[in-house]
């Protein structure tokens, strides 16, 4: 690997790392679109900041175009008070009309600058280390490299100082105002977080991946664990993950390393999305078919239950009667053997005293729907478990 | 029952888009009762509530907690909102939840440790929920999570207790205890302030009760003012033969 590679490599790993941290927050906080807001509207921030600076890494453009991130998010919250218009509407109205203004404001007046539409759109990641930082001559890495990392510092500090008010705030807002936390300061806290990585990540990255970067490695996350703190680990991982691995698809496949990112970000979240233990589609559907299955079992046995006659209890009435098919039968049939409800003889069918007492107790919970009925039996047996 | 006034709502108005939802409420309630909030749906019950807690801010009047504004007394008054306002899937174990309810005495940027964490695992073994504590919320029937709740508002050891219907959804065992922990409360001196829907429940439940319908109607003892009369002016006609079903 060359030197540049790995600066590279460094700088799509810092910016995957600072978005993930303030994404994680936005997907709990059920305002992913935001960034999507954000990321196109702060481009009359940069506009105007590379105006006013000519310097597309200077902290003055990021504070100003950060500012415009932080607008977006009350314009859209004011249109929204209105109650006229609801809120993904108002997020697709504000957000293309800033967006608007920076492309016009682009095609105006830098056309003989280093700022055009598709760089702000897509980045480019493989350009970025050739804008160089240099302090009194001496060549320390590329302006990219500091500008993002001094994000994802202060962003760290921020996430660990304030990690107990931003959980409270964001799983339970009315509660934190009670305590005497300010929700609203953590909010516009958490939008200028986001506004200010977002422009540190877009000159690299363009502003379509830094939503990728921001909300795809947080809902990976969010399907693989039950614990913030674990949740923020991970989407931060992800992000790394994502970012090398793209890297290098773009490197052999010689395309867009920002668009190689972006897609394998799309890749991993579908493997989540389909493996996930839990959450996992896959996991799902088995535990639905696995419930269907003991509520056939329960069907059974109540039929059981029901009828003496030995005419009723033959394992064949299965498939005949209850119109069942051979496959079905089958795994109902093991499923009560396993469970010690029921014995068989001579291919007769005749429930065990924990199959009686299991079916009666289940009548019981269907008829009252009581959950405390249930609660107990969660335990006792497999049916209903959570 | 001391003499002392716990909470004072002075002229209260709110109103969401101009519309009144509290029309110039009067409420003093008496230091150490257990009392109850009643009033058909779109009442107010709930805004009241909030409005106490300075969640809602109001178009005119005010509100004092022991004489003073909510701001400078926020560390006396636990408050139990409804189970749906918040999002059970959010990523969190209910030991957790319940240490949430410490954040408070520690004031910004200070983290919990094993003090919290020793008072959230009491509160928890008093609503009967200690072997959950690991369990991650979404995991949690809906009396369970109503009981996370009361035990969140427990661990701020508060001098108030404001809650909007703590028994939503959550099955007889469950409105069983929290309304022995209630009592405890009030026993304790405390003062407890319900959000509630069942009115056959006010006089086993409450001793103190408030009813509400946009104006205030009534307030004061059970024994005194939970009739047919004020039953009637809150709920409308005929409410004597709608409660005796």
């Amino acid at each position: 690997m060359t030197s540049v590679q790995i600066e590279i490599q460094l700088i799509a790993c810092l910016v995957a790392m600072a978005c993930a941290i303030p994404g994680t927050f936005l997907v709990l906080r059920k305002m992913a679109m935001i960034s999507d807001a954000i990321s196109h509207s702060i481009l009359p921030g940069i506009v105007v900041g590379f105006f006013l600076t000519e310097n597309l890494n200077s902290p003055w453009l990021i504070l100003l175009a950060a500012v415009t991130g932080v607008i977006t998010v009350i314009l859209v919250e004011f249109i929204q008070k209105t109650g006229l218009v609801k809120e993904d509407t108002a997020i697709g109205l504000v957000f293309p009309a800033l967006f608007s203004i920076g492309v016009i404001l682009i095609a105006k007046n830098a056309n003989d600058v280093h700022l055009d539409v598709d760089a702000v759109l897509l980045g480019e990641l493989a350009f970025a280390p050739f804008d160089r930082l240099e302090i009194s001559g001496v060549d320390v890495g590329p302006k990219s490299l500091w500008v993002i990392g001094s994000i994802l510092l202060i962003t760290l500090t921020l996430l660990i100082t304030f990690f107990k008010e931003l959980k409270l705030s964001t799983f339970d807002k009315g509660l934190a105002t009670t305590l005497g936390f300010s929700p609203v300061i953590i909010h516009y806290g958490l939008m200028a977080t986001a506004s200010v990585t977002t422009v540190g990540a877009f000159d690299a990255v363009g502003a379509i991946l830094v939503v990728a970067l921001m909300i795809a490695p947080a809902a990976m996350a969010y399907l693989l664990t039950t614990d913030l703190k674990k949740m923020l680990v991970l989407s931060v991982l992800f992000g790394m993950i994502s970012a090398l691995i793209g890297y290098w698809v773009a490197h052999w496949l010689d395309a867009s390393i920002a668009g190689s990112i972006t897609t394998v970000l799309g890749v991993l979240f579908l493997m989540v999305y389909l493996f996930a233990p839990g959450k996992g589609l896959i996991s799902v559907l088995y535990k639905q078919r696995r419930q269907q299955i003991e509520v056939h079992l329960l069907t059974f046995l109540l039929h059981l239950q029901n009828h003496e006659e030995e005419s009723e209890r033959h394992v064949n009435h299965l498939n005949e009667h209850i119109n069942w098919g051979k496959v079905r039968s089958k795994s109902v049939l093991d499923l009560a053997l396993k469970n010690n409800m029921i014995s068989i003889n001579n291919d007769i069918i005749s429930l065990t005293a924990k199959g009686k007492t299991f079916t009666t107790e289940a009548i019981d919970y269907i008829i009252t729907n009581k959950n405390a009925a249930i609660e107990e039996m969660k335990d006792r047996f497999f049916l209903f478990r959570g | 029952m001391s003499e002392k006034i716990a909470i004072t709502v002075d002229d209260l108005t709110v109103a969401y888009n101009y519309k009144p939802v509290l029309w110039d409420i009067d409420l003093v309630i008496p230091e150490g009762v257990l009392m109850a909030i009643v009033g058909p749906n779109g009442a107010g019950k709930s805004t009241l509530i909030k409005s106490i807690l300075d969640i809602i801010k109001p178009i005119a009047g005010s509100v004092k907690i022991f004489g003073k504004p909510y701001k400078k007394q926020y560390q006396h008054v636990a408050y139990v909102p409804q189970k749906g306002s918040v999002d059970w899937d959010f990523p969190t174990t209910a030991l957790d939840v319940v240490m949430m309810g410490t954040y408070g005495s520690l004031g910004w940027i200070k983290r919990p440790g094993q003090k919290q964490k020793k008072a959230a695992l009491e509160a928890l073994e008093k609503v009967g929920m200690l072997e959950f504590k690991s369990r991650q919320i979404s995991q949690l029937s809906g009396g369970q999570q109503q009981r996370i709740f009361l035990a969140r508002a427990l661990v701020q050891n508060s001098s108030i207790y404001l809650m909007d219907e703590p028994f939503q959804g959550v099955d007889a065992t469950t409105e069983k205890a929290i309304i022995n922990i209630l009592k405890e409360l009030r026993k304790a001196g405390k003062t407890v302030i319900v959000v509630h829907h069942d009115l056959q429940t006010v006089p086993e439940y409450f001793d103190w009760v408030t009813f509400l319908n946009v104006k205030k109607i009534a307030t004061g003892p059970v024994k005194d003012i939970f009739n047919d009369d004020n039953l009637t002016k809150t709920y409308g006609i005929n409410y004597k033969v709608s409660i005796q079903q």
